[in-house]
């Protein structure tokens, strides 16, 4: 259970005058704000949250972002994963002068999306992940001021992934930043998006972004999320793919910023022959918290869920990875399996990890398998005997454990983008 | 001044002395073979000189080229010039061969102040260390050892060896595990790294090995002691009477 503060760590964003807004919208924001005054931010007491503690975000009385400081294409050329089509989101508003939004799709800043009247996001918004999974789910619908939205149409292949850069500012500091994305993939349509949140200064702010995918039959959607934000900051993050018959949903997720970062990874596999990857890795250090909560619900038979985690945790800081399965009784002959291995390179790090299955079909193939180990010594002896001993033994081990789930990313480019940005972190890292 | 002296060594895991008092002079150029029953200490002779850090040495000296040897991390002795081909290679999973090789060569290089070589030169020098092990290149792209069967693992040190061209080779059980056609590619490996500038010491329970890579002397360990040297035909003495005759042990009961 949780307890109702008694001024709402978020009224000031609750109550904001906004512009007019579509009805159906306003409905749904009304009803977000209502759950979330109901349930209110969650305490370690909620089983969901037992080893995240984000009860002092209550204590806080965040506002709405201040004036953003002028961002330019060079600021934030030096962060980008890919050369092709970018949307910007400054503080949490769209910044029209630093996006290329793709040609020949639909693609445009949430906002106008909804000012122009869109039959998808009526359908969609705010339904595919619903209010009633979490607290921050429903704090999103009831604050957000904008985001991105895109639309792959039947049969099309978005030619080259479309970034989304959440880039934060100095008027970041003590605000609440709402970002949304919404992405929908047509019969047979395929694409990838790129989401990455950074921050251009230090601040202390929450991140509490959401991201929903609809994938019809026999779409493609590859997704992959960097985040480093800020190393103050609260970064909540929730993300739930809706899948159809046939589709293909492949999600990769990088944590390396915040305080605390939390991230919800649903998939609803609603028709038969789906297929759902999730890869991430997770790198910690001082005493951050990277907790992943991936849901995979398993509703119609012949489907497979791949999952695998990784995290590298040094110093103090502290992983928690819980990862639900559910497969209901129809949901014969799926395929599951989850993995979660953490490294830990140091005394004091700590993982909390558990896999959660709850299997009511009897014709089903469902693995789980969590380490929780350091280096491996055998290895750095036999590294030393070949000449490549201390730091450079340990620095390759460590990549070759991280290699694993890297290597899933499809996008060459990308993966090469990646792969630097994990490489400098463990320099770092390793001092 | 002879390239290994191994002088009144003595060695112990987990305060257990397994070496009572080792001493050995190697030459470059020369191939010695450790010879003895299962826990006579020949592994851990090996494993000693390659610098394991689970064993302690409690007296003696060991010196390469008259440098103390015992005062070296593993890596520094690989720099120096030794090189210990595994009994049992260790699998680095998510580390494809071509990159360990390149690296493990390149530190090297750089510990003796030579210049590295980039992915593409080296690809060419592998080109001919490859041959050494009659390997193609398709082998460079899997991980290191990862699922390799027994033979392909030994045939890798043998690969490793011929690149990072140590001073001094020590084999453990080299032959351990492996059938006629791969104990021929991986001896006519060896045969092909020996040289006038190289020492080898095989450390070997059987005599078969020394079939194919005749040593020059042959050393019988036991108790952690060399109780029998002598040349070439002493492994074949051995053979015929196993090792009994020299320990007094049944060989059975040394297990």
């Amino acid at each position: 259970m949780t307890t109702i503060a008694a001024v709402p760590p978020f009224a000031e964003l609750l109550d904001a005058p906004r512009p007019a807004e579509p009805a159906w919208l306003a409905a749904r924001r009304a009803a977000a704000a209502e759950r979330f005054a109901a349930v209110g931010v969650p305490s370690s007491r909620d089983e969901d949250w037992r080893f995240t503690p984000v009860s002092a975000i209550a204590n806080t009385a965040w506002t709405a972002p201040g004036v953003s400081p002028e961002v330019t294409a060079a600021d934030i050329a030096r962060f980008r994963l890919s050369t092709g089509s970018l949307a910007v989101l400054v503080d949490g508003r769209f910044a029209p002068d630093l996006s290329e939004l793709p040609a020949g799709v639909t693609a445009s800043s949430l906002h106008a999306a909804i000012s122009e009247g869109n039959a998808e996001l009526e359908s969609h918004l705010g339904l595919v992940a619903p209010i009633a999974m979490s607290p921050f789910v429903a704090l999103s619908l009831a604050t957000f001021t904008d985001g991105v939205v895109l639309h792959l149409a039947e049969g099309t292949t978005l030619a080259t992934p479309l970034e989304v850069m959440h880039l934060t500012t100095t008027a970041a500091e003590g605000a609440l930043i709402a970002p949304r994305v919404f992405v929908t993939a047509g019969t047979g349509a395929r694409g990838a998006i790129l989401e990455q949140f950074v921050s251009l200064a230090d601040t202390l702010h929450v991140t509490n972004a959401v991201t929903e995918l609809v994938l019809a039959p026999e779409s493609w959607v590859e997704h992959v999320r960097v985040q480093r934000e800020s190393e103050q900051a609260w970064h909540l993050g929730f993300t739930h793919a809706e899948q159809a018959t046939a589709s293909h949903y492949r999600s990769f997720a990088l944590s390396l910023g915040a305080k605390l970062a939390r991230h919800n990874l649903h998939a609803r596999l609603g028709g038969e022959q789906v297929e759902t990857l999730m890869y991430g890795l997770y790198l910690t250090r001082d005493s951050q918290l990277a907790d992943t909560h991936s849901a995979i619900f398993h509703d119609q038979p012949n489907c497979n869920s791949w999952e695998v985690y990784k995290g590298v945790l040094d110093d103090t800081s502290r992983a928690v990875f819980n990862g639900k399965v559910f497969v209901q009784p129809i949901a014969q002959k799926t395929d599951a399996k989850q993995t979660n291995r953490n490294l830990l390179l140091s005394d004091t790090a700590r993982v909390d990890t558990k896999p959660q299955l709850e299997i009511f079909a009897d014709d089903v193939k469902c693995t789980h398998g969590a380490t929780v180990g350091r280096l491996n010594d055998l290895q750095r002896y036999y590294l030393q005997t070949r000449g490549i001993g201390g730091r450079t033994a340990q620095e390759l081990l460590i990549w070759a454990f991280a290699a694993e789930v890297l290597t899933e990313v499809t996008i060459a480019p990308v993966r090469a983008a990646i792969e630097q940005i994990v490489r400098n972190r463990l320099d770092e890292m390793l001092g | 001044m002879s390239l290994l002296n191994i002088t009144n060594l003595h060695a112990a895991v987990d305060e257990s002395e397994i070496l009572k008092g080792i001493s050995l002079t190697v030459n470059a150029g020369e191939v010695h073979a450790i010879m003895g029953p299962n826990g006579s200490g020949k592994s851990t002779l090996a494993q000693v000189l390659a610098g394991h850090p689970a064993y302690e040495v409690t007296q003696g000296t060991v010196t390469l080229e008259g440098e103390d040897l015992l005062d070296m991390e593993a890596e520094e002795r690989a720099w120096a010039g030794v090189f210990l081909a595994f009994q049992y290679p260790v699998e680095i999973p998510g580390v494809t061969n071509a990159y360990f090789l390149r690296m493990a060569y390149n530190e090297v290089r750089k510990a003796r102040g030579l210049d590295e070589l980039d992915p593409m030169e080296f690809l060419d020098l592998l080109e001919e260390k490859l041959k050494v092990v009659e390997w193609g290149p398709e082998i460079m792209e899997r991980a290191v050892n990862f699922g390799f069967s027994g033979g392909e693992k030994k045939r890798n040190e043998i690969l490793q060896m011929a690149v990072l061209e140590p001073k001094l080779a020590i084999l453990d059980e080299t032959d351990s595990g492996l059938d006629i056609d791969a104990l021929r590619i991986v001896a006519d490996g060896v045969n092909k790294l020996r040289s006038p500038e190289r020492a080898i010491i095989l450390v070997t329970h059987y005599q078969r090995l020394l079939d194919y890579i005749v040593p020059d002397f042959v050393h019988v360990l036991a108790g952690g002691k060399i109780v029998k040297s002598g040349g070439k035909e002493l492994a074949l003495e051995l053979e015929a009477k196993g090792y009994e005759w020299l320990t007094g042990i049944p060989e059975a009961a040394a297990v």
